[in-house]
Order: C-alpha cells, then structure tokens, then sequence
C-alpha cells in the first residue's frame, strides 16, 4: 500500500497483493485495507465481490479449475467435471472443510485452441480426456 | 483448395524463438516504426493512421484514426490498452500479448506519439498470467532500452507506460467500464452520453481506448507506410485480421488473414487452416464473430472475412472468433450456454440485462433438461424482444451498454434456424444429443 501511495483507486492492486499474501480476502483483511485506503468498507466489499478473481473463503489446498466455456463445452468439458466430481465423491471429501482439492467450473480461460482446457494448481493443461485429467488430478 | 496466407503484418514473428525478447524484437525490425515516428510530426503519425483506414478490432470495428481526432482539446490525455480479451473463444490479443510484448508496447508508444498521451495504461486480463509476466519483463527491456519512459531515443518526448492486471470480469472488456476498473472501482458502464472516453475518459480526462490487436497493426503502418496496408483488404476492411477459430475443427488456432481474401469456407476447410471439420462430420452451424453474433449455417459459408461483408449476412465480424459445430453438437445447448456466460457476467446495472439474462438462463436449461413447453420458444422470444426490442440484427439497445443486446443473438439463432431441434427436446422430454451433462450440483457456474 504504501508502494502504491494510499491511493483509494489502487484497491484493485492492494486486493491482488492480500490476496496472494493470505488466499482470500476475510473481512479483516477488507476492514484493513479500506481503512488505509480511505475507502468505506462496503466498497472494497464491493469490488472485492464483483470481480471472479478475489475469493472470501479459505481455498482447499489444491485447485483444479476446468473451464466450460464454449470451445471447451462443445469439446467435452462437461465429462472433465463429472470425472473430477467422481474421484472427489470416491475420497469422500467433497464436502470437507479443510477439502484437498477444489473443482471449480469457469466460463472462459481463453486458450480456447486448446479445449478442452483445464488449469491445475495454476498450470494450463489442454486437449485433456477425463482419464487424462483424472491422473493428472491424482499425482498432486 | 490452398488459401494465401497474406503477408503477415502482426503475427511475423510468431514462432521465431523467444519472439518476446527484446532481442528477437531488435533483430526483425523492432522499434524501426517508433524510431521512424519521432521524426515526424504527430499530426502525420495520425494522418498516416487515418490514411491506412484501421478498423478497431476489438469488435466494434470503429476507425482508429477517426477515434483518436475525436479527442475533446484537454490536457493530459491518456491512452488505454484493452487487452481484458474474456469473450469465450476469442484468444487473438492473449497470443499477441505473449508472443510478441514489443509490438504491442511500439504500437501503443506510436499512438501515445501521436495523440501526445500523458501516460499509457494496458489492461490486461487477469487469468492471462504468462501474457502479464512477459509483457511486464518487455516493459522492464524497454525502459532500459530507452524506447518507454524520458525523452524516448533522445527525441524529447516522454511517457510511462504501466501494465495493470483485471480482477475476472467479463464487463471490463467494455471501455467505459474498464476505466471504472482502472480507477480501482466495480466495472460498471458508464452511463452515455458523453458517448466516448474521447470526451471524458479516465479520470475525467480525455482518453483513446484501443484494443490489442488494433494497436499491434501500427508499428507496420509506419514502418511500411499506410499505403501498404490500406494495399491489403478491400472496401471499408483493411490490414489483416487475426482470427481464433475454436470449435469442432481439426486445426483450430489463430489465423492472421487478409480481409475479404479468404471465405469462411477456406477458413474451416482449408488444409493450411482450419483443416476441415472433426473426423469429416457434417458442419451444422458456425458462430462468425464471438459469441454476441448472430450464427451462421452452411449455406453462409462463401462469405468473404470482411466486417462489411458479413454485416450484410445479418452478423458480424466481431473479435474474429469463429466457433464451428459439427452435427452432434445440440443447438439448444450451445445457445443455454452462451446466455449463461451473459447471466452470469452482467454487472447488474440494467435491469433488461440483469433479470432478463437470467430468466432466458433458466428457460433454455429447463428445454435443455426436458422439461420445457411449446410455448417456452414464445416466451424466450418475448424476453429477447424485451431486452433488445425487435430481435433484429444489429440489435437494439435497451441498456447502458451493448452487453445487454448480445443475450439474444445466440437464443434467437438457435430457435431461428433449429426449431425443430428445441421441439425435439420439448417433446421427447430431454436431449437428443450425445450427453455432456454438467452435474445438477456444479451446474451453478
């Protein structure tokens, strides 16, 4: 914060930097930086809840994000998620609190050449097939 | 059948090895066209703009050249990066960003030249980390290079240049709500008028907002001259285009072409393209230009890639996305998952936009599921008349932005040109097609 000056137009940048430093965003963490931002703290609950990024829960440990997104949906996402979803129904932990992996769906990632395209741990993996993503899945 | 792959104006240096060095940029006519600028007058950097008639390719398709003389005489003025590309299908400027940094910085540096800009801002989109990365380590080469920042080579012009990552919002792509989002606030659209940021911009002050690619074409327009590349295209479509084709094809990837050279045909079909569709199944429908355009079928095929050409068709050439569905891909989902992405990414200002995106969502995943109606095809077309009165193409705008008239290009072609296929579900109480189903609990994303 103080590199960016205390700026109120830089919550965005302070948000990102919170976040990589602790996870996600507590209501703690928003009081704080609106607070030294100058910026009430409904708006930087606000922002915070408006944009995908920013999350407000603990994340599990690992994340696998498959994206359902047009190129990938026509191209099999769907049967992506159900593999994921089943080996999580198969450890028991899909309801865990402190879960081992999160599965999430997103609308786009992008690379939309390489569907379907799933992102694990934060590395991109294209052209996947449901056994493919399983095992990548499960050496983590 | 081989189409010409035209001469290549901004992905020439796509494959060379480590294209997004400083010292690959250098050694294949890098900074020559920023070097060349700070010799002339800014006055002609914009006339040359102006000359090469460049569209925006952003999507829109406005003329850049005419875009920046609209600026409101103030001072300072700021030039804003649109690389917040999140349009499902639409991966061109994430491929221009990470394969060639540099020509986008000269092409942007070129521009804050010649509209004398205090500062630039690139947008980028989050979720594009590697792009980010290197785009930031070519700042860092260029800055010490002396191409960004004070008296750039020594010609007394200055300007900083700063990379700013987006948070995950698909609305941010819309320039007015992208420079809320600079301002650090929700990426809301802003109210129009005043029509353009080239009035009241960032900060209030007068702003040019210019997309990836847009701004990518111009470091060849001055290194070359606008007339080599008002040369290629036809018409109002000049230059090249870059176009992302995903979908049920062999080969998809980004394709830069010469406008009006190439028809969707050679495109899909091409050998040195797209390659034909999957395992040569029928080709059942393709979506021209992102996923707010209308689809076009087989019978649409020997269109010309030239924004004129396929506005006439009652489309558009949008960002250059072209997605192709074979004959197992069911229409009616496509479209139910087209207009969640809407739902889902509507900032909720609007009400049309908000409610109605949400209602459709609802009646397309209910067809989907089988559990429609006859009259749900009505009722989907009464809600598309609402939030774009007359369905028609281009639409209607009932909203503070255009988010809101692209919910029903996608609904409104499924039923227009498969009926039978929305029937088909409504009567046999589910899907015809191969299932792909998303899990009742994960559906919610």
């Amino acid at each position: 914060m103080r590199e960016l000056g205390y700026r109120p137009d830089a919550l965005i940048e302070v948000l990102h930097t919170a976040q990589e430093a602790f996870g996600y965003l507590d209501a703690q963490a928003l009081a704080y930086v609106g607070d030294r931002l100058g910026v009430p703290q409904s708006k930087a609950y606000g922002v915070a809840t408006f944009y995908s990024y920013f999350t407000l829960e603990p994340e599990a440990s690992h994340s696998c994000v498959v994206c359902t997104g047009t190129a990938c949906y026509l191209d099999g996402a769907g049967a992506l998620v159900s593999a994921v979803a089943g080996l999580l129904a198969a450890r028991g932990q899909e309801a865990a609190p402190d879960r081992w992996l999160s599965l999430e769906e997103v609308r786009c990632l992008g690379p939309c050449s390489m569907a379907p395209v799933a992102v694990v741990d934060h590395e991109v993996h294209g052209k996947l097939t449901p056994p493919g993503l399983v095992s990548v899945v499960e050496s983590l | 059948m081989s189409a010409q792959i035209g001469p290549q104006v901004i992905t020439s240096r796509f494959g060379l090895s480590e294209s997004w060095t400083l010292r690959a940029y250098l050694g294949s006519g890098g900074y020559e066209g920023l070097r060349k600028a700070l010799t002339m007058a800014p006055e002609d950097v914009h006339k040359a703009t102006l000359d090469s008639s460049i569209l925006g390719r952003g999507g829109a398709g406005f003329d850049a050249g005419r875009k920046w003389g609209m600026l409101r005489k103030a001072e300072p003025v700021y030039l804003v990066v649109n690389g917040d590309e999140s349009e499902p299908a639409t991966f061109k400027d994430h491929a221009l960003i990470e394969a060639d940094p540099h020509q986008l910085i000269e092409g942007a540096l070129i521009c804050a030249y010649a509209i004398r800009a205090a500062r630039v801002f690139i947008y980028v989109r989050g979720e594009m980390a590697l792009g980010l990365e290197r785009l930031q380590s070519a700042l860092n080469e260029a800055y010490e290079y002396g191409a960004v920042g004070a008296n750039i080579f020594g010609s007394g012009f200055s300007v900083d240049v700063v990379a700013h990552p987006g948070a995950g919002a698909y609305i941010c792509g819309e320039e007015t709500a992208l420079l809320e989002s600079l301002e650090g606030k929700r990426g809301y659209p802003r109210i129009k008028p005043p029509y353009y940021p080239a009035a009241i911009g960032l900060y209030g002050a007068p702003t040019v907002v210019n997309n990836v690619e847009t701004l990518s074409n111009l470091p060849f327009v001055v290194r070359n001259g606008s007339e080599a590349f008002h040369a290629l295209g036809e018409g109002a479509s000049r230059g090249t285009k870059m176009m992302a084709l995903s979908g049920h094809v062999r080969r998809p990837g980004n394709y830069e072409l010469t406008f009006a050279d190439v028809t969707f045909r050679e495109l899909i079909y091409d050998p040195a393209l797209g390659g034909g569709v999957r395992e040569d199944r029928a080709l059942k429908a393709f979506i021209p230009g992102g996923v707010s355009a209308p689809w076009f079928g087989p019978q649409h095929l020997d269109i010309p890639l030239a924004n004129e050409k396929i506005a006439e068709a009652g489309s558009m050439a949008g960002s250059g996305a072209v997605t192709v569905m074979d004959e197992t891909a069911c229409a009616v989902r496509a479209a139910w998952r087209i207009s969640r992405f809407f739902h889902r990414e509507s900032c909720g200002q609007c009400t049309p936009c908000r409610e109605g995106s949400g209602w459709v969502d609802k009646v397309m995943r209910r067809i989907e599921d089988g559990n429609g109606r006859e009259a749900d095809l009505d009722l989907l077309m009464d809600i598309c008349d609402n939030i774009s009165p007359g369905v028609r193409w281009p639409p209607a705008q009932t909203t503070i932005c255009v988010l809101g008239p692209s919910i029903p290009s996608s609904v409104a072609s499924g039923i227009r040109m498969f009926k039978d296929e929305f029937l088909e579900h409504i009567r046999l109480g589910g899907c015809p097609f191969p299932p792909d189903r998303l899990r009742a609990s994960l559906a919610h994303a």
